[in-house]
């Protein structure tokens, strides 16, 4: 057996983005021992990359905006498929949870009278959105990381999980993992863990996730017994650049859109207007002029189409270049230049105008910039308990965007970086009074150790025919082409059965070299886990028969709300495979529902 | 961008110099690729690492210039891979690639940057006022500007990588915080709501006075930080006014008036800076507070 180093806590969190980092400090501050776990360098998790804001209802620039309105939004961007517990908690702490970062340093941009100023985005009615320019992810991440350090959590950085390990009952009691740097394992003894390990975006071709967005979470939820939900539903941003092709994919903020940037055809038709589906009808503008006075006088005039849901906003967009009216490398343009003044364009958007100069030399401050959509973000995710984040197997956690059910079938804008500290801190609340709750010592069983760090081990003597880097690209070719934005039954199906030779491909895959800092070993570890949560989202796209926010079938084109509106897709781990059930989608009681039936 | 890229493309063959070793030693490891448009340096080194050499190790994540994860240098100047673009280098001649040399090397490109982390915990926590119940905090926007700045930093640690101070005398890492850190000291000591008074221990644990000023932090940062001028020379110059002046640093700290000029203070401290340090490697250790002493 291969030697391993052991560490024994109360609390194991796994990610150090921010919902990570937000539950170690919530756990750390219970009295738990707790330790967080990491793929990459501490503060490189995605979250930087979240640029346009943390949604809260503060209330700071409307007044009239509240946590019903918060949770009415999102609970209608999300296609009314949310966890409505979620959606509810997530309304109602998230101002508490931004005022909080306050109080560890943050500095959000502020209003005249010197409170934290908020922006438009899409989906949400008011300005909502409390921001630092356009790199408020970053904001996020330094400030828990800067927390997390203060309070004295340990960190392991660089270091990959591979496989949760659980006692005789079933429950998750500690993970075995890798270190990059030397190649040798690491075991950790915990008497609870959380999942914060974001999200898949690397199973697609394109997309604005870093190399870390494997779906490593979501295996492990998976390979521990535990249920993922909705996995089909995912995110298309609608603006990711297009060119130059190493950029395509990359993120264009939503705040372009809420600072006024506007989207037209190679026409230079303002093509949006063209798409406004009856759901969204009654709220938003349906003439130019009209839509071009809501950005100074929200009370009277309605949003401008620009600014639906980012689903609504992808598909129109892929329609106008499918109908020829694209632009020359593919997309539609975000036109700002024409819009708004240099300075302001600078001021309130520097890290886009820094992007675009320096990677397309576009200068956007005078030129439109060429956009269309890009994998962004999964919806759905480990199935957990609303109120404590625990998943549906003992001592375990999840939150952030590795856990399902917040964002229902599609997510606003700003609701991500809010939902990872409201469930962050709850996640770091269940697992540290579960793991306190917990009597006697935490057992490892050595022999499941030895069957992971031999699996692990077993790439170095597969025979050479697979390489990881090639059967990665085979996966995100089937992913793009098969299960992407717009989806079909016959390619479905055609899916799944490439997904079973890619499951063989992935485990065949022969790694060169030694153990120390391998990517092509790690990529080969990365990969069963995408492999694995590939076909979750394949399997519930081919049983989710109707369009539902993040998930349009070419062949379905409308919404079910009968048969398919009342159900989750749960997949779950049966005898080594992926199977799925619909789940009943948990109840609303009547006090919510009337929120939506009245007049707004 | 037509002429630039046109330049790129075209089946052209780039010729990559990468290093390729460990800590034992290594070399420089030749790759001949073809060239395609539109690229920056990651994604030649990615293409290699696909094609040719699985096992070569590149730290890197979000692609975008916005983690500070793909540092190193290139053909001698430090960067970050994601951000430079293959078709502002002269790809007639080979492109090195080599990891950053002001830190360890662990494999190939990537090196052990753990000093900064360490660096890290060293620093006192942010400490706000106490709020009463319900009360939030008011801030102008202004008062916020320059704490802002510093906060825009992707700790990619390019800084530190150039910063003589360190790069040319390994053992000043023991005394010596960095540039990086400066930046998070000036920004806590400019943060409106921060009451702890920063000047000493900025001197006194970090080795501000070991900086003078040279300013080739300042040049690489890719975030375009002003780390010479807006944090080091203005925390310099508070860390004297504690000396002498605890009053009017206090109103400055309440009223938010800007600091001098960064070429008044430039001018009045490089001397003594450079004096002290020298002073400091004469003796063969730098570990004596050269800022304090005599205060």
């Amino acid at each position: 057996m291969s030697e391993f180093e052991t560490h024994i806590v109360d609390v194991l969190i796994i990610g150090a983005g921010g919902a990570g980092l937000r539950a170690a400090a919530e756990a750390s501050a219970m009295g738990a021992s707790t330790a967080v776990v990491c793929k990459s360098l501490l503060g490189k998790a995605h979250t930087v990359m979240a640029e346009g804001g943390v949604a809260a209802a503060l209330g700071n620039v409307w007044p009239e905006d509240n946590w019903k309105v918060h949770f009415r939004d999102t609970m209608r961007g999300g296609k009314m498929l949310n966890n409505w517990r979620m959606a509810q908690l997530h309304a109602q702490e998230s101002p508490d949870r931004v005022l909080e970062l306050e109080q560890w340093g943050a500095l959000f941009d502020r209003t005249p009278d010197g409170k934290i100023l908020q922006r438009d985005f899409g989906g949400h009615r008011y300005a909502r959105l409390a921001h630092v320019g356009d790199r408020t992810g970053l904001e996020l991440l330094r400030t828990v990381q800067h927390r997390a350090v203060d309070v004295g959590i340990e960190v392991f950085m660089e270091c990959k999980i591979v496989r949760l390990l659980h006692d005789a009952t079933g429950a998750v009691n500690g993970a075995v993992g890798i270190w990059r740097e030397t190649g040798k394992f690491i075991v950790f003894g915990a008497k609870s863990v959380v999942l914060a390990t974001g999200g898949v975006g690397k199973m697609y071709k394109f997309t604005s996730n870093s190399w870390e967005g494997t779906g490593d979470g979501h295996a492990l939820a998976l390979w521990a017994g535990a249920d993922l939900i909705d996995m089909e539903c995912i995110q298309f941003h609608p603006t990711g650049m297009i060119w130059p092709p190493s950029a395509r994919g990359l993120l264009v903020t939503e705040g372009v859109r809420g600072d006024g940037g506007v989207l037209k055809n190679i026409d230079g038709e303002r093509f949006m207007f063209n798409y406004i589906s009856d759901y969204f009808k009654a709220e938003t503008s349906d003439t130019i002029e009209e839509a071009d006075q809501w950005y100074e006088n929200k009370r009277d005039f309605r949003r401008p189409p620009e600014l639906l849901p980012r689903d609504e906003v992808a598909r129109a967009i892929n329609s106008e270049v499918k109908a020829g009216r694209g632009s020359p490398h593919g997309g539609v343009f975000l036109d700002i230049a024409s819009r708004r003044s240099p300075e302001d364009i600078r001021r309130r958007l520097p890290s886009m105008y820094h992007q675009f100069k320096e990677l397309a030399d576009v200068d956007i401050t005078k030129d439109a910039m060429e956009i269309g959509p890009t994998c962004h973000y999964i919806m759905g995710g480990v199935r957990v308990d609303a109120d404590t984040a625990a998943a549906t197997v003992s001592g375990l956690f999840a939150a952030g965007e590795v856990a399902g059910g917040m964002h229902g079938a599609n997510r606003l804008g700003g609701n991500s970086l809010s939902d990872l500290l409201v469930f962050g801190r709850r996640a770091g609340i269940g697992a540290a009074e579960y793991a306190l709750g917990k009597s006697g010592e935490v057992v490892i069983d050595e022999l499941q150790v030895a069957s992971v760090t031999a699996h692990a081990l077993s790439f170095f003597d597969n025979d050479g025919s697979e390489n990881a880097y090639s059967a990665h690209q085979a996966l995100q070719d089937t992913m793009q082409s098969l299960v992407g934005i717009i989806r079909t039954e016959s390619e479905l199906v055609e899916a799944k059965d490439k997904l079973a030779e890619l499951s063989e491909r992935a485990r065949v895959v022969s790694v060169e070299g030694h153990r120390q800092f391998n990517p092509g070993w790690h990529l080969a570890l990365d990969l069963e886990a995408m492999t694995a949560v590939a076909q979750c989202t394949t399997l519930g796209a081919l049983e989710r028969q109707e369009s539902r926010g993040g998930h349009t079938r070419e062949d379905h084109p409308l919404p079910d709300n009968e048969v398919f509106g009342k159900v989750n897709m749960a997949t779950s781990f049966v005898d080594g495979q992926v199977r799925l059930r619909r789940e009943p989608l948990p109840e609303m009681p009547t006090e919510l529902k009337e929120l939506f039936e009245e007049a707004h | 961008m037509s002429t630039e890229t046109a330049t790129v493309a075209g089946q052209r063959t780039l010729k990559m110099r990468l290093w390729r070793g460990d800590e034992s030693g290594g070399d420089f490891a030749t790759y001949e690729i073809p060239a395609q448009e539109g690229e920056v340096v990651l994604d030649v080194v990615h293409r290699i690492q696909a094609e040719e050499a699985p096992d070569l190790a590149v730290r890197w994540n979000c692609k975008a210039g916005k983690c500070g994860s793909c540092s190193a240098e290139i053909n001698g100047r430090p960067a970050l891979m994601c951000m430079t673009r293959m078709s502002t280098l002269n790809i007639d001649e080979p492109i090195t690639v080599s990891p950053m040399r002001g830190f360890p090397i662990i494999r190939d490109l990537v090196t052990d940057v753990s000093f900064n982390y360490a660096v890290a915990r060293r620093i006192p926590a942010f400490q706000p006022p106490k709020l009463a119940e319900g009360e939030v905090f008011r801030m102008q926007q202004v008062d916020v500007d320059r704490s802002q700045e510093f906060r825009k930093c992707i700790e990619c640690f390019l800084c530190q990588n150039v910063c003589h101070v360190i790069r040319d005398h390994e053992d000043n890492k023991e005394s010596f915080a960095g540039p990086r850190f400066f930046a998070r000291l000036a920004e806590l000591e400019m943060h409106p709501l921060d009451t702890l008074d920063r000047r000493r221990l900025s001197s006194e644990q970090f080795g501000l006075g070991l900086c003078n000023i040279t300013k080739c932090c300042t040049e690489v940062c890719p975030e375009g930080i002003h780390i010479t001028d807006n944090a080091i020379i203005p925390l310099k110059e508070r860390v004297v006014d504690a000396r002498f002046d605890p009053v009017a640093w206090l109103g400055r700290k309440i009223t938010g008036k800007p600091d001098p000029t960064p070429a008044a203070v430039a001018a009045s401290f490089a001397p003594e800076t450079l004096e002290q340090q020298q002073a400091a490697r004469a003796l063969g250790k730098v570990g004596s507070h050269p800022q304090t002493s005599g205060a």
